[in-house]
């Protein structure tokens, strides 16, 4: 019999730090004498236990072990809750997560951190150095303990009280139980049968005496018997050593007649009964061969749906069902006088898709809580850290976004949290000083704003200091002192690549990611990332995500045959260009003026190599894009529609491909390329070094004409 | 209940589509297509379909035989014009051009990639030891395409590795 | 066929224990806490239920009360998951009218032939 237990950990791993999550959140709101919140408290780290416990993860159940045993203390009132406590406890749920993330990834944890907090949680618990009893008792294997391996005659007497049968035990199954340790001879009692009249239906007046020939031990039988214990008398006698081998010892013959224990002991079957769960667990960790196998499967991934969600779609397929099975009805037999039918099916085909996309999408969804959960303990970390006194507040924790979005934008986050602690609020002494509040406020914000979701992240500190920022970009050589810049421009500095305003790089939020870090995150995952701040007030860093990575909003552009994608979030605008507006710098490369921008313009069927309609920008239609803070003008034969698309990827079945970010199908089953817009500005700065050197060598430039790639 | 035992009961599917095939033949099955005037084959389990040629989207900056990608059921298949990889024959696209699209497992993923040909010329059934290996001189074919020769009544037929040729594409990138 | 009721608020230990059932013959329904373990109780017949201890909105020995207190869950054998390994749970249980108990942690060798114990 094997059941693959390693099935069953990724749940287990999910479930588990669920489960930590809220023992933290909970830790953070815990009050004196909140029994229902320390009870849940509770609750996750016994489920946590008995889950690892069965799993085979030793580690995690003992030191999860002592973490229940403090908690239980404070449960049953033996121990106020001390803040001291909570801080310990908050440290445990670190290692506990240590720990799984070490089971997770497969890999060895920090031990040290582990040891010290369970030091640490065992002189609060007073323990002397005496290890948990139920995680690392030596255990001796009942079966090996006491069973000479030798068959046995066991003599039974069970009598059981009469109302046994009414907790759902049955004689019957006892020995059936005992019929599978060896061979069992029943004689049933019938004396205590009171007359017919008098019979109880639900009461049990018989008694047995049995005979059982078995190899098992004295505490194995015992064990069939635990259930009924208190509810029977039970005698159990070792009548004589079959003599199969002739070498068994006579000693061990001479001894066996004694008799055993009467009646039901509690504390017996207890202790029998931790041996017998710890061989067991033995047995369920999975062998080490299994292990890399099992890494792949952690790796997958899952997401836990509502049914909501899937009822729903399963709606949605049915309604699908019956437009189809309307609509090839139609098919059948179809003439001109049904058209009006067949748009009004079409419409409902159209619909019907629509929503079952939304569904499908949905299910990728999940609210924004779950990024957001882990910002109590940071900022509770951070405010004890920083003695900064602070309070979050966290709105719109309901507002979904697509999973792998939410993972990716957790460490940003994280960073401008921290970013917010220690440069936005002040001290509590200078907030004093400037009429606040001595307690600063940061407020988590997330909203849903068109396809987009945008998550605010503000405080109410100092806001940023203008000429703080601009002298730091003038010692890092960013600006030159003659620059005038404009409070978006300057607030821009912040995402340059090694730039920091602190004065000294402190270690909440000096970790050697920068800003620069986060913009880069926020921009690959197709989002943008913007700062307002006002002196004295507060600052707000403003991000703009799509809700999801799957679907794209794109404009489609047409280059000589090809259909291209660019997405629409990086579109600044379309224009047709004017001829004034072009210029023409050191030699071939193309400006177009856009208000006060100089905007490099880059012609796509050059940079891919394609045929295009026009080669002559004034032709041409301009779409002028953004990424990494670099505008430039894509030169496109035509504009077409715009519209949602499926992102596909390339990679599956051929490479990544420069310039391009993806693929998809379009409503005539073709494929469409997806414009990688920073690639793209990659691609061009290559390509104008290389036409340089190029240039260089030949002494000579042989065209005039905008053909080649341009840019600053 | 032993679940392990239960487990091995489960017919596999891959198993019993290939029965009819391994109760008609002895040996290997190859899908032979034509090259201009040269005969060649592949293994036909790892055919996945045979298309009439449509223009693909094109893939910037990609080497000349990269013809470009198509949509199959909503897979993005590059396609992969072998005339042009190997110097055979004029590239023309006729009514008689097909892709064969393959479907290769390699040790970390599974790659399904068209091949343009000239046509597809017949099923051969190959017992192993009938394929002798191909001169080691000569030919616009590099040598780690060949698997080996076989003959088929008076032709000689070129077996082509499928493994090399799922690999033939991945180009530097620029 | 025998049917059961798994009731456990850990998603890993209820599929875990559903799944050995399934494997071994049984028919299991699930359930994540008592209240949801009661009310599929009183809308279908189990010949065996199986359930934790600690859950939230009802606990096991709440529910087990609950249980004796149907005229169809008289006699049906219901069998405790305890972590605790002393008697203590296990008497509040049995009090509580459970017909025994497995102690976490288990694997599906020992809770099969725990099983047995009380069902076909």
């Amino acid at each position: 019999m094997s059941v693959d237990l390693s099935q069953f950990i990724p749940s287990f791993l999910e479930e588990s730090f669920e489960g930590l999550e809220l023992m933290e959140s909970s830790l953070l709101n815990l009050e004196q004498g909140d029994d229902e919140t320390i009870n849940s408290i509770f609750r996750a780290a016994h489920s946590i236990k008995g889950g690892a416990g069965t799993f085979g993860f030793n580690g995690v159940t003992e030191f999860t072990h002592l973490v229940e045993t403090l908690l239980d203390e404070m449960r049953d009132g033996r121990r106020n809750i001390e803040q001291n406590d909570i801080e310990i406890l908050l440290e445990s749920v670190d290692c506990m997560r240590l720990l799984i993330e070490a089971i997770r990834d497969e890999t060895e944890c920090d031990s040290n951190k582990i040891t010290e907090t369970s030091m640490l949680l065992e002189h609060t618990l007073a323990l002397d150095n005496s290890v948990p009893a139920n995680a690392n008792e030596n255990s001796v294997s009942t079966s090996a303990s006491d069973s000479d391996d030798a068959l046995s005659k066991w003599q039974i007497t069970f009598i059981p009280e009469h109302h046994l049968v009414q907790t759902g035990n049955d004689p019957l199954f006892l020995f059936n139980a005992l019929a599978d340790l060896g061979e069992l001879i029943l004689d049933a009692n019938c004396k205590e049968l009171p007359a017919l009249n008098d019979i109880d239906a639900e009461e049990l007046y018989i008694s047995w005496q049995l005979t059982l020939s078995s190899k098992a031990s004295e505490a194995e039988i015992r064990e069939v018997f635990e259930w009924v214990a208190d509810e029977c008398q039970l005698v159990i006698t070792k009548e004589e050593t079959i003599d199969e081998l002739a070498s068994i010892e006579p000693e061990a013959t001479g001894d066996s007649s004694k008799e055993a224990i009467i009646n039901g002991q509690v504390e017996s079957t207890a202790e029998q009964h931790v041996s017998s769960a710890i061989s067991a667990d033995k047995n369920s960790s999975p062998p080490p061969s299994e292990k890399t196998a099992n890494k792949a499967k952690n790796d997958l991934g899952s997401i836990r749906v509502g049914v909501d969600k899937v009822d729903s779609l399963i709606n949605l397929v049915g309604e699908l069902v019956i437009t189809q099975s309307m609509l090839s009805e139609l098919g059948n037999n179809f003439d001109l006088s049904k058209v009006e039918k067949l748009n009004a099916g079409l419409e409902e085909l159209l619909q019907n898709t629509k929503e079952l996309q939304e569904s499908v999408m949905r299910i990728r969804m999940l609210p924004i809580s779950f990024a957001f959960n882990r910002f109590p303990r940071l900022v509770h970390d951070l405010s004890k850290k920083t003695g900064k006194e602070i309070e979050l507040i966290l709105k719109g924790e309901q507002t979904e976004l697509d999973k792998t979005v939410m993972e990716q934008i957790g460490d940003p986050l994280v960073h401008l949290v921290r970013n917010a602690v220690d440069h936005g609020i002040e001290p509590a002494e200078v907030r004093i000083a400037a009429g606040k509040s001595p307690k600063g406020t940061i407020t988590l914000n997330a909203f849903h704003q068109g396809g987009n979701i945008v998550i605010e992240i503000n405080d109410d500190g100092g806001g940023i200091n203008r000429q703080a920022v601009f002298d730091k970009a003038l010692e890092k050589g960013i600006v030159d002192a003659s620059t005038t810049l404009t409070d978006t421009q300057i607030f821009d500095l912040l995402f340059e690549p090694g730039f920091s305003t602190a004065k000294e790089l402190s270690d909440i939020s000096g970790r050697g990611v920068g800003m620069d870090v986060v913009k880069k995150n926020i921009q690959s995952l197709g989002g943008r990332i913007q700062v307002e701040s006002e002196t004295g007030v507060g600052s707000t860093f403003r991000i703009n995500l799509p809700l999801t990575l799957a679907i794209l909003d794109g404009q489609l552009v047409k280059v000589g045959s090809e259909t291209y994608i660019i997405p629409l979030i990086t579109i600044v605008e379309s224009l047709q260009p004017q001829k004034d507006l072009i210029n023409r710098v050191s030699g071939d490369m193309v400006l177009y003026r856009l208000r006060e921008d100089n905007v490099p313009v880059i012609p796509i069927y050059s940079l891919f190599n394609i045929a295009s309609e026009f080669k002559d920008i004034e032709s041409s239609l301009l779409v002028v894009v953004e990424a990494d803070g670099q505008k430039i003008g894509l030169m496109v034969d035509d504009l077409l529609a715009q519209q949602q698309v499926v992102i596909k990827s390339l990679n599956d079945n051929y490479q990544q491909v420069e310039g391009i970010s993806g693929a998809t199908i379009l409503g005539d089953g073709s494929v469409a390329m997806i414009l990688d817009v920073s690639g793209i500005i990659l691609m061009a700065h290559k390509k104008s070094e290389l036409d340089q050197k190029h240039k260089k060598n030949m002494h000579f430039t042989p065209t005039q004409q905008i053909s080649e790639g341009a840019n600053v | 209940m032993d679940i392990q035992m239960l487990a091995e009961e489960i017919p596999v599917e891959g198993e019993h589509s290939l029965e009819g095939i391994d109760f008609i033949t002895s040996g290997e099955q190859y899908l032979a297509f034509l090259l201009g005037e040269e005969q060649y084959a592949i293994d036909i389990l790892c055919v996945e379909e045979i298309r009439s040629w449509e223009n693909p989207t094109q893939i910037p900056n990609s080497p000349n035989y990269i013809k470009g990608v198509i949509n199959m059921r909503g897979i993005i298949v590059p396609i992969v014009d072998l005339r042009m990889k190997f110097n055979i024959g004029k590239v023309t696209y006729t009514d008689t051009t097909v892709v064969i699209v393959l479907t290769v497992e390699t040790t970390d993923k599974t790659r399904t990639i068209g091949f343009v040909v000239d046509a597809v010329s017949d099923v051969l059934n190959v017992d192993k030891s009938e394929i002798k290996p191909a001169p080691a001189f000569g030919g616009y074919v590099p040598q780690n395409y060949l698997e080996g020769l076989v003959n088929a009544g008076d032709n000689v037929v070129t077996i082509l590795n499928v493994k090399a040729l799922q690999a033939v594409e991945p180009h530097k990138l620029s | 066929m025998t049917k059961v009721l798994v009731v456990d608020d850990s998603n890993s230990i209820r599929d875990m224990v559903s799944f050995t059932l399934k494997s071994a013959g049984y028919e299991t329904a699930e359930a994540k806490d008592g209240q949801d373990g009661l009310n599929k109780a009183k809308s279908t017949a189990f010949d065996l239920v199986i359930s934790d201890v600690n859950m939230p909105i009802m606990d096991g020995i709440e529910l087990c009360q609950e249980l004796r207190k149907l005229p169809n869950f008289k006699f049906t054998p219901i069998l405790m998951l305890t972590t605790e390994s002393s008697g203590d749970m296990k008497m509040r249980g049995k009090a509580a009218g459970a017909t025994g108990w497995l102690v976490k942690p288990f694997n599906p060798e020992k809770l099969l032939a725990t099983i047995k114990r009380v069902v076909r």
